[in-house]
């Protein structure tokens, strides 16, 4: 029989304390563990697709088009004779690359944008936050549309037309997010530590990334994991507009816009792409929920 | 071979059924059409618009000095007079001398007379408009010599060589006759905001997005028509609500055409309440390399992309899920002029051994250096069939290791694209024509169209070109087009056509009169059109 040493001890402990935390997340948010068993399985489904189908998304098979769902193609084929399944696993990637790129930038940029607001204060605070107005006066859609038609117009190249689609779910999330972080931050910059800093002479820099951002992080988390849904839900309406990527690429909301036609004779080629979305932003949504409760010290003592 | 002589043999049938049913049915008076159209109008001016969406609801207002006949307008030799009288005339002095009578007693919607002079005015603003005033076809009437009127009643056409291609230029769906008056009171671009014609239906209004409305023209030339009190053209750009339209009966009829699986969704829904009348379609999509763009500079290249594409197994698979089914060369197929299969397969990429064409399609880019060759196909911002062509073509060269990204844009920006800017690698473009007119319609392909983009010069076909304008006989003209043809789709692969369109249009079975035919922009004065209900 071995001793355990004080180090393994507390990494035991730890372990257990971890556990518990997990296991008392699983037990409070039953519905916030089952949309993060969603967003993991949307990520291993990412991540994984070329293991998990032998189709190629982009690969058409004319002697196979508009098969039912059934034992070769579990959820049918479209007007192309691809594999529905394949296309709804490879469109994750499309989807989550997106929506991820999309939530972390614009939170990111918006937390940074926000703390600097309220450190600053006074005419700089003022007016960033009427331009902030501005921003958030324009529903998200339409303001995410405006962009993508503006950047149509440049003729750029099309391998840039995901990025230009990135931007324009990104810039309308900086506001939402920059004024969520603000008004945690107005509440620290009075805390005395910041005071303290200042009286120590660190640079602004400093103290906003080091003692105010790290203050500012559950607001932040919360927000991330909102916009993901946000974004993969303004991606898939983007690209059913005909603003989003392009035919082949899988992608969710490309794959409903494809099916509008065949929708009375052939409806599985609308409803899994449609469950696919449906399905993804719910995840999403009752993850970031339950993090957002499980982060709030007020609703934590409850 | 069979296949084809079943098609005359359906279609000899269904021509014989819709004569028999002309002839049984006595036509009945009064009642409003209601038909959708999927696109906007621009202007009201035909002379310079090119679209649909102008004709449909804007072309029952105006008159044409001659026209398709609309009770046949599938035959491509059948034309009667319009505003003129009597037989359409023939060729006098070699075939270069026209001379049209007009009828008299003819007033336009406003009151005004109608006269030769207005057909000399209209026609000059077609065939020699003013510069700065745009004239879509004017290319159509290079033969022209003048247009002049010794009488109040002759309207005489001199050419200055003779052309089998003028008369149904002559008939052109677009050729409004406006009112002298109008054109030198308003000016030449009074047109595109007002409308004062002399067909069969008298405009009332326009909302723009919404509909168009016109009520019946009692003093309209042709005796006892129209039969309709009156018609409204609504406006649906989206191909869901216009089938909706038309299974709830808001609408009859839509003129354009509707994809297989709405024509199946109708008859399943509606039985013996729809009708469905199908034709070849004298439109067809190409793609169009940018010449001056490396490498689509090397012939090798572009023959390589037309190599590469399956047009014998698209025409199965794509008219199932697209407007397009027919394998073509550059002349609208079953036309006399048109190659036959046999003469078809001997061009690039219409051989039925499609291995082979691929495998020459890749020698060729291996010999011209560009195996695995990336490039943008600028393309058009509308499902039918321009997005369902474009993903087959982005599949067809992916066969031969291309790697093609589809840049699907709106009509605006794609016709900024290639006409303006012509900042394309490989762009879509369309060759969609009214009248069957072969000589006129393969001058899409002439590099000094005005209507070619693919930025380049070439004497050679410009010389065949001029020798199949000046061509005398029938026989002289088939000979020429074949090498007309070769050399534009294979020799030189300046451009290469996809599939022709297929036009099905399920309407109810109410409406009366209307035969389909092979151009939405035919035959749509709807004066013909009546109701049974």
């Amino acid at each position: 029989m071995t001793e355990m040493t004080t180090d393994q001890l507390e990494e035991l402990r730890d372990r257990i304390s971890l556990f518990k935390q997990f296991t008392g997340f699983v037990r409070k948010q039953p519905l916030g563990t089952a949309g993060g068993v969603v967003v993991i399985l949307y990520i291993l489904m990412a991540v994984f697709a070329p293991y998990i189908t032998g189709f190629d998304p982009t690969e058409n098979f004319y002697q196979n088009q508009f098969v039912a769902p059934g034992m070769q193609f579990p959820m049918g084929t479209d007007e192309w004779g691809r594999d529905i399944l394949t296309r709804v696993i490879y469109g994750s990637r499309t989807a989550l690359f997106v929506g991820f790129t999309c939530a972390i930038v614009g939170s990111t940029v918006g937390l940074v944008l926000g703390v600097g607001s309220a450190y600053y204060g006074g005419l700089i605070d003022l007016l960033f936050q009427r331009v902030m107005d501005v921003f958030m006066a324009f529903p998200l859609i339409i303001m995410a549309l405006a962009i993508v038609s503006m950047s149509r117009s440049l003729h750029l190249p099309p391998d840039t037309s995901v990025y230009f689609v990135i931007i324009a779910i990104t810039i309308p999330f900086i506001p939402r997010c920059a004024r969520v972080v603000r008004a945690s931050a107005l509440a620290i910059r009075e805390i005395p530590y910041i005071d303290a800093a200042r009286a120590n002479g660190f640079s602004d820099a400093r103290i906003i990334l080091r003692h105010m951002v790290p203050n500012v992080m559950a607001p932040y988390l919360i927000m991330i994991t909102a916009f993901v849904g946000q974004a993969i839900l303004l991606e898939a309406s983007l690209s059913f507009l005909g603003l989003g990527v392009q035919d082949p690429v899988p992608a969710w909301g490309l794959m409903l816009r494809n099916a509008q036609e065949f929708i009375r004779t052939e409806p599985w080629i609308a409803i899994w792409p449609g469950v696919a979305i449906s399905l993804g932003v719910f995840g999403f949504n009752l993850f970031g929920d339950a993090i957002r409760d499980a982060l709030d010290p007020k609703l934590r003592t409850q | 071979m069979q296949t084809k002589l079943w098609k005359l043999a359906l279609g000899a049938v269904a021509a014989a059924a819709f004569s028999f049913s002309a002839v049984a049915e006595t036509p009945k008076y009064g009642g409003t059409l209601n038909f959708v159209v999927g696109s906007k109008i621009p202007s009201y001016d035909g002379h310079v618009e090119t679209t649909f969406g102008m004709i449909h609801p804007i072309a029952p207002f105006y008159s044409l000095l001659m026209r398709v006949n609309p009770a046949n307008p599938g035959d491509p030799t059948d034309f009667q007079c319009d505003l003129c009288e009597g037989d359409v005339p023939a060729g006098a002095e070699g075939g270069t001398l026209f001379t049209f009578k007009i009828r008299q007693g003819v007033k336009f919607h406003d009151g005004t007379p109608l006269t030769a002079a207005d057909i000399v005015a209209s026609w000059n603003k077609i065939i020699f408009p003013p510069e700065g005033i745009a004239s879509a076809r004017k290319a159509f009437y290079k033969m022209v010599e003048s247009v002049t009127a010794p009488d109040d009643f002759t309207v005489v056409f001199k050419l200055s060589f003779p052309s089998g291609s003028f008369l149904p230029a002559m008939a052109d769906p677009y050729a409004f006759i406006y009112s002298k008056k109008d054109l030198d009171e308003h000016g030449y671009t009074w047109h595109k905001m007002n409308i004062n014609g002399t067909g069969p239906f008298v405009f009332v209004e326009h909302q723009p997005g919404a509909f168009v409305t016109g009520v019946k023209n009692e003093n309209y030339h042709h005796e006892g028509r129209p039969y309709l009190d009156g018609f409204k053209a609504i406006s649906a750009p989206k191909m869901s609500a216009r089938v909706q339209a038309i299974e709830g009966d808001r609408a009859s009829i839509e003129f354009r055409g509707f994809p297989p699986k709405q024509r199946d969704d109708l008859v399943n829904a509606l039985g013996d309440k729809i009708t469905v009348q199908e034709s070849d379609w004298n439109c067809v999509l190409m793609v169009t390399p940018n010449h001056s763009r490396p490498p689509f500079d090397d012939p090798r290249v572009r023959k390589a992309l037309t190599l590469a594409v399956d047009r014998w197994g698209g025409s199965q698979y794509l008219s199932q899920i697209a407007i397009v089914k027919t394998v073509g060369g550059i002349v609208f197929p079953n036309h006399p002029l048109a190659a036959t299969e046999e003469e078809l397969v001997q061009i690039a990429g219409f051989s039925r051994d499609l291995e082979a064409s691929r495998a020459e399609a890749r020698r060729l880019l291996k010999e011209a250096g560009q195996e695995g060759l990336s490039f943008t196909l600028n393309n058009r911002a509308v499902d039918q069939p321009y997005r369902v062509v474009g993903t087959w073509l982005v599949d067809q060269w992916k066969q031969i290791g291309l790697t093609v990204d589809q840049q699907v844009n709106p009509s605006p920006v794609f016709y900024d694209i290639l006409r303006k800017s012509g900042d394309f690698d490989v762009s879509i473009d369309f060759n969609c024509q009214s009248v069957i007119n072969p000589i006129a319609d393969v001058s899409k392909y002439l590099p000094s169209a005005g209507n070619n983009y693919a930025n380049f010069e070439d004497a050679e076909i410009e010389e065949v070109y001029d020798r199949l304008l000046h061509a005398g006989t029938f026989e002289e003209q088939r000979v020429i087009m074949r090498e007309y043809e070769r050399m534009v789709l294979d020799e030189k692969a300046t451009q290469a056509v996809t599939l022709w369109w297929y036009k099905i249009n399920p309407y109810r079975s109410y409406v009366k009169g209307w035969k389909i035919a092979p151009s939405h922009y035919l035959a749509q004065q709807l004066d013909q059109i009546w109701l049974d209900k």
